[in-house]
């Protein structure tokens, strides 16, 4: 790959990359979330089309327009998220869509697969329906998949995000076997010692650009975090130290389970003290989502799990018109999102699509204010004055570009969508303000909108849960940083003395004893 | 009950399944590609009015109708005008994806109201009310076997038990079997189920959605529209009657679908149990209005208590596609 570029509106996922992917080897894609990539593997498996550069297999410039394009020339990615059919067997999705000779013969299918199967190391049932299988079997059959189409180069995103210990050995078993034969894998991950572990060349991006490319075998894992992280920047985010600080809110052993029964967070306990932002990082999918979910209400926490609230005493500002609790600290765990939100508990999520979650999109800014208050009001009949005064004022306050606070924030553009969620969220006068992702997309000014709003409410004494992202807003705005790794709190760190390289061999590197082994 | 009810029951039991068996192969086929086309009763009024429209006109024209044209000419025109509603229904829900529920129901009062209003213009044109009729062709639906279905065990009537009926109630069961062979066995069958469970990964693996779905829908309401057509022709024998009935058979074979669990083979007795049991209280002796009609529930009821089955059982084939009554749109995620 030469010179790819790929931008969507004014981000630069890809900027001008150069690529090589040999014959016979395994090569990692290394960088952070958001480093661009998936978008470049998503070019060579014909998913995105480049805005410029080109592509040459086997010495052939190829022009790839779609995943059939990139079959055709030997090229299968394995996507995170399976595309399988699941009331069928694996032999069924395997030969979906071929357009082979010949009436449909499952046996010989079956024949094949399990030949595949035996020749690389993998175990699988080709008869077996999709939804009896693990995750792991899924992948296997994703990757069979690719097989069976004749690909000899592989792609895999993050494939061992949803495997077991165990798992991940079996399937660099089964890659090593591939490389034996020959065939050119490239594995994406941000995971530093599966990258020490299998790969024989090491690509790092970063933020869109390509770092550098090194052996595996001359390098180590600080090295790679150097390149990954790259150097601080200075970005001159006010922080002031507020007194006092009380404590807020406090979690003890919180164990949460995903739908497959896998701990997403395992026995995580903190404290959050009102006057400080507790910023949360970690790769994606390390638990963060399930942690504010598990806080606000929306996820089942294992038993002996606890998150005490510690109300305000009634002098301080921040005190409120929420619900009276227990001085001495309220069990939050069991209360449903309502209780908790009134007891002033809020949270601004924004997911990826920003509107799933906490506003509706073909509502006006004033409806979507009403969405928290609509059961505070008398009798049958909405008030919707108090919404409407409200929506005008975060429109001003925050400087929210839409025409009128009618028309549906659907179709406001993403950075006022979420200054409508967190403005709304802070309206509430919470004690308590989680956001997650709150700048995702955003551009700098408005992201330092964001930032100073958060400092305000900090002030205010509230405490403030910021998950995010970028390392360097996370050292500049937060005066704690809790490190999350696989559902562990890895450490908790100062904002104003932790380095970059700190947090991130924190957020990839499992300590032992966080990991309780 | 004696020997001569228990054959009458089972003659009208096959009779009135056949129609309702045509609808719901037709609506399976449909469903299979992941749209719910509830529009089964109008269709299979489109198929009816079709037929009965074509053979009629010929008849007229005709003082000696051939009888090969006059099955040709009526058994096309039903197919084509089926389909052509399942076009309709396909536009406004594959490509300008409207809902799919309220397209169906509009599609259900739309083909009764068109059949209505040329079933009616038809009587009008052959004399008056009840006047029209289309004997030659007619004939030829209900013609039978000769000596097998004469055929008899004794006092059995083992011939006219199952030789008894016109052509389109063995073209049923064949078109049952077909479509089970090509839902399970074809590399199309295969495409067409994963179309409708998931297309999303069906496009990704380079089906073309669009056109599984548009095809699926057509021929499927052709299908269906051939219930229309067989009702028309045999089982009123060639008349037009605006009571509406054909609408109540629609809906039953929606419920036949569920009954089934989406299986051709299964409708194929499935059908015939909701015929025995539509036409249980004729053989009960003494039974007051009222009484009947919580006899004519019976189908609905045994649909119900399907549901209820393969609900808490759980057990993946016997769910409904996945992606029934969604429409796909591939950029959104």
């Amino acid at each position: 790959m030469r010179g790819v570029t790929k931008t969507f509106g004014s981000v630069i996922a890809n900027d001008r990359i150069d690529l090589d992917i040999r014959q016979g080897e395994i090569l990692s894609l290394l960088g952070e979330n958001g480093s661009g990539k998936t978008t470049l593997m998503n070019m060579l498996s014909g998913i995105y089309f480049p805005d410029s550069g080109e592509i040459t297999v086997r010495g052939q410039p190829v022009t790839i327009r779609s995943p059939k394009d990139a079959f055709d020339l030997g090229i299968g990615m394995i996507h995170q998220h399976f595309k399988l059919v699941d009331v069928l067997t694996a032999s069924e999705n395997i030969v979906l869509g071929l357009k082979e000779k010949g009436r449909l013969n499952l046996r010989e299918v079956s024949a094949r697969v399990r030949e595949i199967c035996g020749k690389y190391g993998f175990s699988i049932d080709p008869d077996k329906k999709i939804y009896d299988m693990s995750v792991s079997e899924k992948q296997t059959v994703e990757i069979v998949k690719v097989l069976y189409r004749g690909a000899d180069i592989l792609i895999l995103d993050e494939p061992t995000a949803v495997l077991t210990p165990q798992e991940t050995d079996r399937l660099f078993d089964v890659l090593r076997n591939m490389r034996k034969d020959g065939k050119s894998i490239v594995i994406i991950t941000h995971k530093l010692h599966e990258v020490m572990a299998i790969s024989d060349r090491v690509a790092v991006l970063r933020k869109g650009v390509f770092v550098g490319e090194v052996s595996t075998s001359e390098t180590d894992p600080q090295k790679l975090t150097d390149m990954m992280v790259g150097h601080a920047v200075t970005l001159n985010i006010n922080r002031p130290l507020v007194e006092p600080r009380p404590l807020r809110l406090e979690v003890k052993d919180l164990t949460v389970l995903t739908p497959e029964g896998v701990r997403a967070l395992d026995q995580v306990s903190f404290q959050a003290f009102g006057g400080e932002i507790l910023g949360v990082a970690g790769i994606s999918g390390s638990g963060q989502k399930e942690l504010l979910e598990a806080i606000a209400g929306l996820q089942t926490a294992q038993p002996g799990s606890h998150v005490i609230y510690h109300p305000p005493t009634p002098d301080e500002a921040i005190a409120g018109a929420h619900v009276p609790v227990a001085p001495d600290g309220e069990e939050l765990l069991g209360k449903n999102p309502r209780q908790i939100h009134r007891i002033g508990v809020s949270m601004a999520f924004v997911p990826e699509d920003r509107l799933g979650m906490g506003l509706v999109g073909s509502m006006g800014m004033a409806d979507n204010m009403m969405l928290k208050t609509y059961r505070s009001g008398r009798g049958p009949l909405l008030n919707r004055k108090p919404p409407r005064a409200l929506a005008e004022k975060v429109k001003q306050e925050l400087d929210v570009l839409t025409p009128s606070i009618n028309t549906p924030v659907r179709r406001l553009s993403g950075g006022n969508v979420q200054k409508v969620l967190v403005g709304r969220e802070i309206a509430q006068e919470p004690s308590v303000l989680m956001t997650a992702y709150a700048v995702r997309g955003l551009d700098i000014n408005t992201s330092y909108t964001i930032y100073n709003l958060l400092t305000e409410e900090k002030k205010k004494g509230v405490a403030v849960i910021f998950v995010g992202e970028d390392l360097d807003v996370l050292l500049e705005l937060c005066d704690r940083i809790l490190v999350l790794c696989a559902g562990h709190v890895n450490g908790i760190v100062d904002g104003r003395t932790a380095t970059k390289e700190e947090v991130g061999l924190m957020m990839t590197n499992l300590r032992k004893e966080a990991a309780g082994v | 009950m004696s020997m001569t009810q228990f054959v009458s029951l089972f003659q009208a039991a096959i009779v009135f399944g056949t129609v309702i068996l045509y609808g719901a192969m037709g609506e399976i086929l449909t469903e299979k590609s992941g749209n719910l086309n509830l529009g089964v009763p109008g269709i299979m009024y489109l198929g009816g009015i079709a037929g009965l429209a074509a053979s009629f006109f010929y008849e007229l024209n005709n003082p000696a109708p051939n009888p090969a044209v006059c099955l040709l000419l009526s058994f096309l025109a039903a197919f084509a005008a089926a389909a052509l509603g399942g076009l309709l229904f396909s536009f406004l829900t594959i490509t300008l994806r409207a809902n799919q529920n309220v397209t169906g129901l509009a599609i259900t009062i739309f083909g009764g109201g068109v059949a209505n209003f040329f079933g009616g213009s038809l009587n009008t044109l052959a004399g008056g009310v009840g006047q029209i009729s289309v004997a030659a062709t007619s004939a030829v639906y209900r013609a039978k076997i000769p000596g097998l279905s004469s055929l008899a065990i004794g006092d059995f009537p083992l011939g006219n038990l199952l030789f008894g009926y016109g052509f389109m109630a063995y073209l049923a069961i064949a078109v049952a079997i077909v479509l089970w062979y090509f839902l399970t066995r074809t590399r199309a069958g295969l495409n067409l189920r994963s179309v409708g469970e998931n297309p999303a990964t069906a496009d990704a693996a380079g089906i073309n959605v669009t056109r599984y779905q548009y095809l699926a829908t057509c021929i499927g309401a052709g299908i269906s529209g051939l219930g229309g057509l067989y009702y028309t022709m045999d089982y009123i024998k060639g008349t037009w009657g605006n009571d509406g009935t054909i609408e109540s058979l629609g809906w039953l074979a929606l419920a036949l679908v569920i009954f089934s669990v989406w299986r051709p083979l299964n409708t194929i007795w499935g059908s015939y149990l909701f015929g025995a049991l539509t036409w249980l209280y004729f053989y009960i002796p003494n039974l007051t209005r009222k009484d009947m009609e919580l006899f004519k529930m019976l189908p609905y009821l045994v649909t119900i208590a399907v549901l209820i089955l393969i609900s808490t059982r759980k057990k993946r084939e016997n769910q409904p596609p996945a992606h029934l009554g969604l429409s796909y749109f591939r950029e959104e995620r």
